[in-house]
C-alpha cells in the first residue's frame, strides 16, 4: 500500500504537469548542486526528487499513519499543569514524518530545508490527509515557516528555520479570539514594546490548532488606541512557561488535532517583518496557504471515503446482487468520483498558480534582475498574486464544501454499517465538516471571491484556460462552458449594473458556485487531452453542470432582499423565547 | 563512547505480496513474481542499531550478500543513516546454503576490522531458517544473544538485553562484541529520510553500473557503493556457493489443507468445556 503511487489520480496530475516554470524559478539554474548534495542537477533530477519524496509520504501514509488514524481518533491528549500530552499514536506518526525530515519542506536549503514548491507540499497535504485529517493539521503548519522566511528578519530565520527543517518545532498560528473569529480586525491581544525595544504579549487566544507548539505566529494588537486592522502586527514567540495552555476543546472531529485555548502572560515575542502590516499583509499570505492545504486535506478526506464507500459497494450484495450495480449507488458513486477528480485538478491548478506567483515575487526582489526582466516580472507578479488570491478561496470553498456531502454520501452507500464507528465512514464524515469553517468559512470564502469574478478577473482566466486545442468531442464540451460564460457574464454585467452590496453579498454564493464550476470544466477538458477516460469524465462534469448554470443564473436574476427585510417575520424573532 | 556497529541485511522476495504467480511448477520460487525488499526484522536490526547511534554515538556499516541488485537495500540503509556500506557479491556465491553465507559474511566482518556489534534480523522472510546469524557469530567466535526485543543496558564492555522466549521474556547480558539476532517487536523501523534519498538515489556498486565505467566520478562523490568478491575476501570458493553448501533439497511438495468436517459446539457452557477438552487431548492446548 501507497497513498501516492495507489492514487492514479494524484500520479497522473503529477506526471502530466508541466514543472518546468516552478522548476525553474525555485531552482535557479540548479546553482545550488554543488552546495547541497540532495539538491537536483537538472530539471529530470527534480522531478525524479519530487517523485520520491510522494513515494516516502505515500509509504508513510499508508504504512504508520492510517493504522493508526482509529487510535488517533479514540485516544485524547492529555492537559497537564498548562501542557499538552500528545497521544502516543499521534506522536508514533509524527516522529515517522520527523525522521524522513519531511516537517520542513518549503523552507530553502540554506536554512536545512527540502526547497519543495507548494505544489509538492500541497500533495504530500493530501496523501497525509487521506491517512489522518488530524495529523495533517500539525504537519500542514510547517506553512508558517514560509511567513517567517518571507517576512521575518535574518536573525530570526536562522533563529527558527532550522528548528522547523530537523522537526525540532512544529507551528501554530494564534489569530483567533473570543471577539475576533471571522471579523479578525476586532483583536484585542496586546503586544507592549519595552524601553529596550523587545516586544511582550499579555492576552487569550481561542480555537488554535496545535496551540501547543513550540513556535507560534501571534495576531496582536502593537498600535495602542486603535480599534481596526492596521493597528495589528504579526509576532513570533515560543511556546514557553508564559504560554498556557488553559483549554483543550472538545470537538465533533479531527480529533487528532489539538485545539487550544492559550493564555499569554508577559510571554516574549519578536515583530515579524514591519508593523501594521501584521492582519493586511502577513496574515492573508499566511491564510492562502492555509485555504490551500484546507482544500487539500479535503480531497484526502474525500478520497478515504470514497475508497471506502466503493470497496463496501462492490463486496455487499442486496438482492442477489452486488449494491454497486444498483442505479442509486451507481450514480452517487460515479458522482462523487468526478467531483474529486474535478476538485483535484483545481487543487493543483491552485498551487501551480501560487508557486507561479511566490516565484516570480522572489525573483523580482532578488539582485541581478535586469531592469526589462524586472519590468515584465512585475506585471506578471501581480497578476499571479491576484489569481492566487481569488483561486485560493475558490477552492477552499468549492473543496470543503464537496467534501462533506462526499463524505456524507459515503456513509449512505453504506447504509446502516456506514453509520456505525465499525467503519471509519463515520470520522470521514465528522472530520470533513470542519474544513467549511476554519481558515475562513464558506461564507468568508465567498464574499472574498467574489470581487474578482465582478471586476472580470475570472474570465479573463477562461479565455486564457479555453485557448487550447481540442478534439471534436472536447469542443463539443467546450462549447458548453462558453455557454456557461455568457451566463454568468450576464449576472454579473446583472449585479454591477444594480449596485447594491447586499444583493451582490446574497448572490455571492451562486456566482461563486458558476466560475468555481465552471473553470473546474476547464481544467477537466485540458487533462482529457492526456487520456480517454478523463475524456469521460470532462463529460460527464460538464453534462451535468449545464442545467445547473442555467438554474443558478435565473437564481441570481430573481434574487431580491426578502431575507433582510422580511427577516424578523420569517425567524419569528418575537416568538423566540430564550 | 563510540560503538562500531555491522548490521547484516538481506534482499528478499516480498512474501507477504504472494500471488498465483509466486511459485513455479517445480514448486520452486518465481522470483521475478515477487518485488525485491529489505528483510522486515533486518530492517528492525538497523534500527535499533541507530537507536543506539543516537543514544551513544555509533558509526554504522550495513554489509549484504547477493546479486548486484542487492545493492538497492544499502542505498536503503544509506537513506536511513548508516555511515558505510559494503555489497559482497560473486557469481561463485550464488546458491549458498545458511553454512556458506555465514562464512562468507563472517570473512566480510573479520575484513572490515574490529566492531563492538553486530546486528542482524531473526530471520529472513524467504527461507525463515534464523541459523545465519548464530553461525556467523559461531564463526566469529563471540558472544551471541539471539531473539533481541529490547536493549536493556549498554556499557562499553557488556550488554543486556530482554529476549523473546516463547512463553516469556529472559534478560540475558553478554560481553562486547556481541552478536544480537533482532526480532519485529523490537521497534518501529524509521522511513527513510527525504534529503538522504536524494543525495544518495545515485549510488550504484560497480558491478551494478552498466556503462562498463569505472564510477570514478561517482567515488569523487561519496557515490560508489564498496563492492567486495571471493577474491577480495581472499576466501576459498570451495567453501562458499554450491559446493560450500551442504544443505540438500529432498523434495518440495505443494500442500494445500482443506477443511473436510465442521463440528456444531453448543453456545453453552458444557460445549465450550467439550471443546477445550477436545483441544487438550489434541495438544492444541495444555
Amino acid at each position: 500500500m501507497n497513498y501516492f503511487t495507489d492514487n492514479r489520480d494524484l500520479s497522473f496530475i503529477f506526471t502530466t504537469t508541466d514543472l518546468s516554470d516552478i522548476i525553474g524559478l525555485y531552482e535557479n539554474n540548479f546553482s545550488e548542486k554543488e552546495l547541497y548534495g540532495y539538491a537536483p542537477d537538472s530539471f529530470a533530477d527534480a522531478c525524479e526528487n519530487y517523485r520520491r519524496i510522494l513515494e516516502v509520504t505515500g509509504d508513510i501514509a499508508a504504512r504508520i499513519i492510517a493504522l493508526r488514524s482509529e487510535q488517533i481518533d479514540r485516544e485524547p491528549h492529555i492537559l497537564k499543569d498548562g501542557k499538552v500530552i500528545l497521544s502516543p499514536p499521534l506522536q508514533k506518526c509524527l516522529q515517522a514524518l520527523r525522521q524522513a525530515e519531511l516537517m520542513g519542506v518549503t523552507i530553502s536549503r540554506k536554512y536545512g530545508g527540502l526547497n519543495l514548491p507548494s505544489f509538492l507540499f500541497t500533495m504530500m497535504v493530501e496523501i497525509i490527509s487521506q491517512a489522518d485529517a488530524s495529523i495533517q493539521n500539525i504537519f500542514g503548519l510547517q506553512g508558517i515557516s514560509s511567513i517567517i522566511e518571507e517576512y521575518a528578519d535574518e536573525t530570526l530565520k536562522q533563529k527558527y528555520l532550522p528548528r522547523f527543517a530537523d522537526g525540532s518545532a512544529t507551528g501554530a498560528m494564534a489569530l483567533t479570539e473570543d471577539e475576533a473569529g471571522s471579523d479578525l480586525q476586532n483583536v484585542k491581544m496586546k503586544a507592549g514594546q519595552h524601553s529596550d525595544g523587545t516586544w511582550r504579549l499579555k492576552g487569550v487566544k481561542r480555537f488554535i490548532t496545535n496551540g501547543c507548539a513550540e513556535v507560534l505566529l501571534v495576531l496582536a494588537r502593537s498600535e495602542p488606541g486603535t480599534t481596526d486592522g492596521l493597528g495589528l502586527s504579526l509576532f513570533l514567540c515560543e511556546g514557553d512557561s508564559t504560554v498556557t495552555v488553559r483549554r483543550l476543546e472538545e470537538k465533533m472531529g479531527i480529533h487528532g488535532s489539538p485545539t487550544c485555548e492559550l493564555s499569554f502572560q508577559d510571554t516574549p515575542a519578536y515583530l515579524i517583518g514591519e508593523r501594521q502590516r501584521g492582519l493586511v499583509t502577513y496574515v492573508l499570505a499566511l491564510l492562502n496557504g492555509a485555504r490551500l492545504a484546507t482544500a487539500a486535506q479535503a480531497v484526502g478526506i474525500s478520497q478515504a471515503a470514497f475508497n471506502e464507500a466503493q470497496a463496501y459497494a462492490q463486496a455487499r450484495k442486496q438482492y442477489g446482487r452486488k449494491i454497486e450495480t444498483i442505479p442509486a449507488v451507481a450514480e452517487m458513486l460515479t458522482t462523487m468520483k468526478v467531483a474529486i477528480e474535478a476538485s483535484r485538478a483545481f487543487v493543483y491548478e491552485t498551487a501551480r498558480i501560487m508557486d507561479l506567483s511566490v516565484g516570480m515575487a522572489r525573483r523580482l526582489h532578488s539582485e541581478n534582475v535586469a531592469p526589462d526582466e524586472k519590468k515584465i516580472l512585475r506585471k506578471k507578479t501581480k497578476k499571479f498574486e491576484r489569481l492566487t488570491n481569488l483561486l485560493t478561496s475558490c477552492v477552499k470553498y468549492y473543496c470543503s464544501e464537496m467534501s462533506i456531502w462526499v463524505t456524507r454520501d459515503a456513509m449512505q452507500v453504506m447504509g446502516g454499517s456506514g453509520y456505525m464507528q465499525d467503519y471509519p465512514a463515520e470520522r470521514y464524515y465528522r472530520d470533513a465538516r470542519i474544513t467549511n469553517i476554519y481558515e475562513g468559512t464558506s461564507q468568508m470564502q465567498v464574499l472574498s471571491a467574489v470581487k474578482g469574478i465582478l471586476n472580470g478577473t475570472m474570465e479573463k482566466y477562461f479565455e486564457e484556460c479555453s485557448h487550447v486545442e481540442w478534439n471534436r468531442n472536447q469542443r463539443a464540451l467546450a462549447k458548453k462552458l462558453l455557454h456557461g460564460r455568457k451566463l454568468l457574464a450576464a449576472a454579473v454585467e446583472h449585479l454591477n449594473g444594480r449596485k447594491d452590496n447586499q444583493l451582490v453579498d446574497l448572490c455571492s454564493r451562486n456566482l461563486v458556485d458558476m466560475a468555481t464550476e465552471i473553470l473546474m470544466g476547464y481544467l477537466l477538458l485540458q487533462q482529457s487531452r492526456h487520456s480517454s477516460r478523463k475524456e469521460k469524465i470532462a463529460r460527464m462534469f460538464i453534462t451535468k453542470l449545464e442545467p445547473i448554470l442555467i438554474m443558478k443564473a435565473r437564481h441570481i436574476k430573481s434574487t431580491d432582499k426578502r431575507c433582510l427585510q422580511d427577516y424578523a417575520q420569517i425567524v419569528e424573532k418575537e416568538a423566540i423565547v430564550k | 563512547m563510540k560503538y562500531s556497529i555491522i548490521v547484516l541485511a538481506k534482499q528478499v522476495p516480498d512474501t507477504t505480496a504472494v500471488t498465483a504467480r509466486a511459485m513455479k511448477k517445480d514448486g520452486t520460487l518465481n522470483r521475478t513474481a515477487l518485488p525485491a525488499v529489505f528483510n522486515p526484522e533486518d530492517l528492525n536490526a538497523l534500527e535499533m542499531a541507530l537507536q543506539i547511534k543516537e543514544r551513544f554515538g555509533a558509526s554504522i556499516c550495513t554489509i549484504t550478500m547477493g546479486p548486484p541488485s542487492a545493492a538497492e537495500i544499502l542505498r536503503q540503509a544509506l537513506y536511513r543513516g548508516v555511515d558505510r556500506v559494503v555489497l559482497v557479491t560473486d557469481r561463485r556465491f550464488a546458491a549458498s546454503d545458511t553454512l556458506a553465507t555465514s562464512a562468507v559474511l563472517s570473512r566480510a566482518i573479520q575484513q572490515i576490522g574490529t566492531f563492538d556489534l553486530v546486528l542482524c534480523g531473526r530471520q529472513a522472510i524467504d527461507g525463515n531458517t534464523a541459523q545465519v546469524g548464530p553461525q556467523v557469530a559461531e564463526k566469529l567466535d563471540i558472544n551471541q544473544l539471539t531473539y533481541v526485543e529490547k536493549i536493556e543496558q549498554l556499557h562499553s564492555e557488556k550488554i543486556s538485553v530482554w529476549r523473546d522466549v516463547e512463553r516469556g521474556k529472559e534478560l540475558a547480558a553478554a560481553k562486547l562484541p556481541v552478536l544480537l539476532t533482532v526480532t519485529d517487536r523490537a521497534n518501529l523501523p524509521r522511513p527513510p529520510s527525504a534529503k538522504k534519498i536524494m543525495h544518495y538515489k545515485k549510488a550504484r556498486a560497480k558491478s551494478e553500473l552498466t556503462d562498463g565505467g569505472t564510477g570514478a566520478h561517482r567515488a569523487a562523490k561519496g557515490l560508489l557503493v564498496e563492492e567486495w568478491d571471493a577474491d577480495s575476501l581472499g576466501i576459498d570458493p570451495a567453501v562458499c556457493g554450491l559446493s560450500g553448501s551442504p544443505t540438500r533439497v529432498k523434495k518440495i511438495e505443494s500442500v494445500i489443507r482443506k477443511g473436510k468436517t465442521f463440528k456444531k459446539i453448543a453456545p453453552t457452557d458444557e460445549g465450550i468445556n467439550e471443546l477445550l477438552q477436545e483441544l487438550i487431548q489434541e495438544y492444541s492446548f495444555d
